[in-house]
């Protein structure tokens, strides 16, 4: 993707979504917008509708433990025919992180936002089908988040207490 | 085959009457799952009315392991998740981590990569017909895939010392050169194989068996497929012309005079002749790659990502520098996020790379081509007969380690 074929279509985001589009930037040539999460159905709606990104790619989301929104989720979606590609963003507070579910718009985001669901633990509202995936659903905590260990075992010292350890860090 | 009326009666949970559908469980160690997947079938009769496929028995965390790995070490769990076509595995990884810090790999590397690439694809793409023949009946075809498959197996053993987890790629090239006499063995590999694909053909491509368990089971439409998400040789054989080689090059895929594949009807059948083709095609590409294979160096020549030669730690301080600071903590990143692609036998394998700037992949998301497939089992085994089921699953050929990740 080069710049002369992305400005256009940040161009006429911003214009159409001023309050909604926050921020869009290019790395490497990867086109990402950050859009708030209240809009992020409507300009989905757009891309898909009025510029052919018909392709969903992935969703996903990143952890940022000490950000207020905690949250980054992702959708990349791309234009079979144009051969373009653009990176959805939006964000996700805690306690209850929530994002609007882009199912209506590309159904290939079913299993993809489950995902996200089970290793996150955002939910996607409007989801009809939303239970964890790869995880048992007896399964406590949110694998991929950050403050989830992943590895070792704490060891308590006879001079420490159990109270200060999540569940999730003794379980290790 | 499904008759027409029966096809056309409704499906899904909410058309469910009370008390006559049965719960099937196929799975999760049934023969045709190819790892371990449960489908939850609801049957009416022999009619399959809804399907949910439970899928995580292979789940291993591999992207919450990126986050505790350099980049280099990352690269030995890239192969681990689709196990049946490591090498482009290892590619579409450090291809995300090259584009990030933005080293360019030197030709030679390329052409190895795309070597080792088309014979996984080959290597795959036989087991697949090995074990889907199995699965509808085609015993002895199997083992004739499996004899031929094992010749590319040779290959990543002669060349990596290790028959699947080659683990061959470094970031900025290849670990190392093609051995004496490798290019031989690749030579005559590419000279037997069109041979043993035609007896393959004569055998199944006009049975007519073959064509009354294929032809015409799991349709899916161009835009149904591209609304499923599907991807790799099951939306080319629903007449998307799609190929990330052809379409994003990356290795130097421009260089080499191959065709797509694509299909018609986007059936089972479809599939097969599809996969087929493109084992025909990879041949041409590595032919191509041996006539035209560069020299020079197979690593690239920045030292603040490659490791130095080794004859080169006895003479030079910088060298020895450069080495311990690679090995003890690797190289950082910018800032920043990137998605690198390849296309794998199952089809797109992605990479969503985001770097906070230190040594460690910050967040690693793998999309896998398994995944996006299997997602489309449910709507495509709705109204089909348990058999056909088994022939679907097949014809999708997801990689449950792929899958799960």
């Amino acid at each position: 993707m080069t710049v002369s074929a992305t400005a256009p279509l940040v161009e006429r985001l911003g214009e159409r979504f001023k309050q909604a589009l926050q921020e869009s930037s290019e790395f490497r040539g990867d086109l990402s917008v950050v859009v708030a999460p209240s809009s992020v159905v409507e300009v989905a709606r757009y891309l898909k509708e009025e510029d052919g990104f018909d392709y969903l790619l992935y969703a996903t989301a990143v952890d940022w433990p000490t950000r207020d929104p905690r949250f980054t989720v992702v959708w990349e979606v791309r234009s079979l025919a144009d051969k373009t590609r653009i990176r959805i963003k939006t964000t996700a507070t805690m306690p209850d992180p929530h994002v609007p579910s882009l199912t209506s718009i590309w159904p290939a985001a079913n299993w993809h936002e489950r995902e996200t669901w089970d290793l996150f633990g955002i939910s996607f509202d409007g989801h009809a089908d939303l239970r964890r995936i790869l995880m048992p659903e007896s399964w406590e905590g949110f694998p991929l988040r950050k403050d989830y260990v992943s590895f070792g075992e704490p060891v308590i010292f006879s001079d420490q207490k159990l109270e200060g350890l999540e569940p999730d860090a003794i379980r290790g | 085959m499904v008759e027409t009326d029966v096809a056309q009666e409704p499906v899904g949970p909410e058309h469910e009457p009370p008390t006559e559908w049965m719960e099937l469980n196929m799975g999760p160690h049934h023969p045709s799952t190819h790892g371990v997947l449960r489908v939850l079938l609801k049957l009416d009769g022999e009619i399959v009315r809804d399907a949910d496929a439970d899928i995580g028995y292979l789940h291993t965390g591999f992207e919450k392991s990126f986050e505790d790995k350099t980049y280099t070490q990352g690269i030995t769990f890239s192969d681990r998740m689709d196990y049946l076509a490591p090498p482009i595995n290892n590619v579409g990884f450090v291809s995300a981590v090259e584009k990030l810090i933005g080293v360019e790999v030197p030709p030679r590397a390329q052409a190895i990569r795309v070597i080792m690439m088309e014979l996984a694809r080959v290597a795959s793409h036989e087991l697949w017909l090995g074990t889907t023949g199995l699965d509808l009946g085609v015993y002895s075809g199997f083992f004739y895939a499996w004899r031929d498959r094992d010749l590319a197996l040779d290959l990543n053993e002669a060349y990596s010392g290790v028959r699947m987890m080659t683990s061959f790629t470094r970031v900025g090239g290849v670990a190392w050169d093609l051995p004496e006499g490798w290019l031989d063995q690749l030579q005559r590999f590419i000279d037997v194989m069109p041979g043993r694909l035609d007896d393959f053909e004569s055998m199944l491509t006009d049975n007519p068996i073959w064509h009354q368990r294929l032809k015409g089971v799991g349709v899916i439409s161009p835009e149904d497929a591209i609304e499923a998400g599907v991807t790799g040789p099951v939306l080319r054989a629903s007449g998307v012309n799609y190929d990330v080689r052809k379409a994003f090059p990356y290795c130097g895929y421009e260089q080499y005079d191959f065709e797509v594949p694509v299909g018609q009807n986007g059936d089972c059948y479809d599939r097969y002749r599809v996969r087929v083709a493109e084992m025909r095609q990879s041949l041409r590409i590595l032919q191509q790659a041996i006539d035209k294979l560069p020299g020079g160096p197979w690593l690239s020549t920045d030292r603040k990502v490659a490791l130095p030669p080794r004859t080169e730690l006895s003479t030079s301080m910088e060298a020895v520098i450069h080495h311990f600071r690679l090995v003890s903590e690797g190289f950082k990143g910018p800032v920043g996020d990137v998605y690198a692609f390849v296309e794998s036998p199952r089809g797109e394998l992605g990479f969503y790379l985001v770097s906070d700037g230190t040594n460690k992949p910050y967040r690693m998301k793998v999309r896998p081509p398994s995944f996006c497939n299997l997602q489309s089992l449910r709507k495509l085994v709705q109204g089909v007969l348990v058999a056909d089921v088994i022939a679907i699953m097949g014809s999708l050929d997801f990689i449950l380690g792929d899958c799960d990740r």
